[in-house]
């Protein structure tokens, strides 16, 4: 980032808040909402500047739900208030939700076709490349110690193999995860 | 309109799930849409996240087409509202306690742990979703072509994955599938 602190203009009314978040739900194909999310906020409109852009982020990242509606929620809140954070989630699910609402009835139509269906389980396979990409990214970012492995093996295991439900698999490797990560005193940094 | 319920209890209970991102729900949205409720099958909910993926916005808004399958519009709508609401409730709620929680000393904690096990569930997801999808060699080699396509490269995904539709459709005009 620049030496010079960004410049960060008015707050949208709520009218542009939510045409802004129209467009990027509308035009953020192919997932990485984060990135639209960045170039929109940050370097077209302004509206916030990097440090608030990752700080928010980091929150997304840390809560449950996914990061482009929290983005949306603490972008609209933090420019606008409840109303902002309504009409920025709005904007940002109502084109992806009328497609896939459409889908479903395409999909009643036309989805025993033996050459949609051929397309279908192409795009299946090709998806879970493209998750197994995620979970590298993810991983990048979070697995710090061997144990952290450990935690994603056993977790994973658990859940594809042993039919663990998710939240006990949660809640007893999160609770152990975050017990070895736990504060303790005394650290020499 | 008792369906209406069922879907805004299961789509509240799976958007508490998502931590790391919707893949992480993946185990259980398949456990309760294909095993207990029988609202798709296990190929119709992979078509749908797949086709989720080519969608602009949020890359789980295939919970409106689960929605729409069980209960038209309405059906999508409720699916829609349970799925975003509580989370939606709770992320509005800390980000304005935020500044509270910046120097617990217990967060990083939290942050790190819950990421791993975050990570864990994705595999989990992708393990799932695998056995499904990944049904012979060739649908293998679109998988990892993608994979290795998007890791090594800045390219836009819908691409490749459109392009693995093509493939699968190249493969049924050839026989091979």
């Amino acid at each position: 980032m620049n030496d010079a602190p960004q410049q960060v203009a008015e707050p949208p009314s709520l009218g542009k808040l939510f045409w802004v978040f129209l467009v990027m739900g509308a035009t953020s194909l192919g997932g990485g909402v984060v990135a639209y999310l960045r170039t929109g906020l940050v370097v077209r409109h302004r509206w916030l500047d990097d440090l608030a852009f990752v700080e928010l982020l980091s929150i997304s990242q840390t809560l449950p739900g996914l990061n482009a509606t929290n983005m949306s929620i603490l972008v609209g809140d933090r420019l606008r208030g409840g109303m902002g954070a309504l009409v920025a989630t709005l904007g940002m699910c109502l084109p992806g939700a009328i497609l896939m609402t459409g889908a479903a009835f395409a999909y009643g139509i036309g989805g025993d076709d033996p050459w949609s269906k051929a397309f279908l389980h192409g795009i299946a396979a090709g998806a879970v490349g493209l998750i197994l990409v995620v979970m590298v990214q993810l991983g990048a970012k979070v697995l710090k110690t061997p144990a952290d492995y450990l935690f994603v093996a056993a977790t994973a295991a658990a859940v594809a193999f042993f039919k663990v439900s998710v939240p006990i698999a949660l809640l007893v490797a999160g609770a152990v995860a975050i017990w070895w990560h736990r504060p303790r005193d005394r650290t020499p940094r | 309109m008792k369906q209406l319920w069922d879907l805004a209890g299961v789509f509240s209970y799976l958007s508490l799930l998502t931590i790391g991102g919707g893949m992480a729900a993946f185990p259980e949205l398949k456990e309760l849409t294909v095993n207990t409720y029988h609202w798709v099958t296990f190929p119709e909910l992979l078509h749908f996240y797949s086709l989720g993926q080519l969608s602009p916005g949020p890359n789980m808004m295939m919970v409106a087409s689960i929605g729409a399958v069980v209960g038209h519009i309405p059906g999508a709508v409720v699916a829609l509202v349970a799925f975003f609401l509580p989370t939606g409730l709770l992320t509005f709620a800390v980000g304005r306690l935020w500044t509270h929680l910046a120097t617990w000393r217990w967060r990083p904690a939290i942050q790190t742990g819950l990421g791993s096990v975050a990570v864990g569930l994705v595999l989990a997801g992708a393990i799932i979703m695998g056995i499904g999808a990944i049904t012979d060699i060739f649908y293998g080699a679109i998988g990892l072509a993608v994979f290795l396509l998007l890791w090594r490269t800045k390219i836009n995904p819908a691409y490749p994955i459109v392009a693995s539709g093509l493939i699968g459709m190249g493969m049924h005009y050839l026989g091979l599938s």
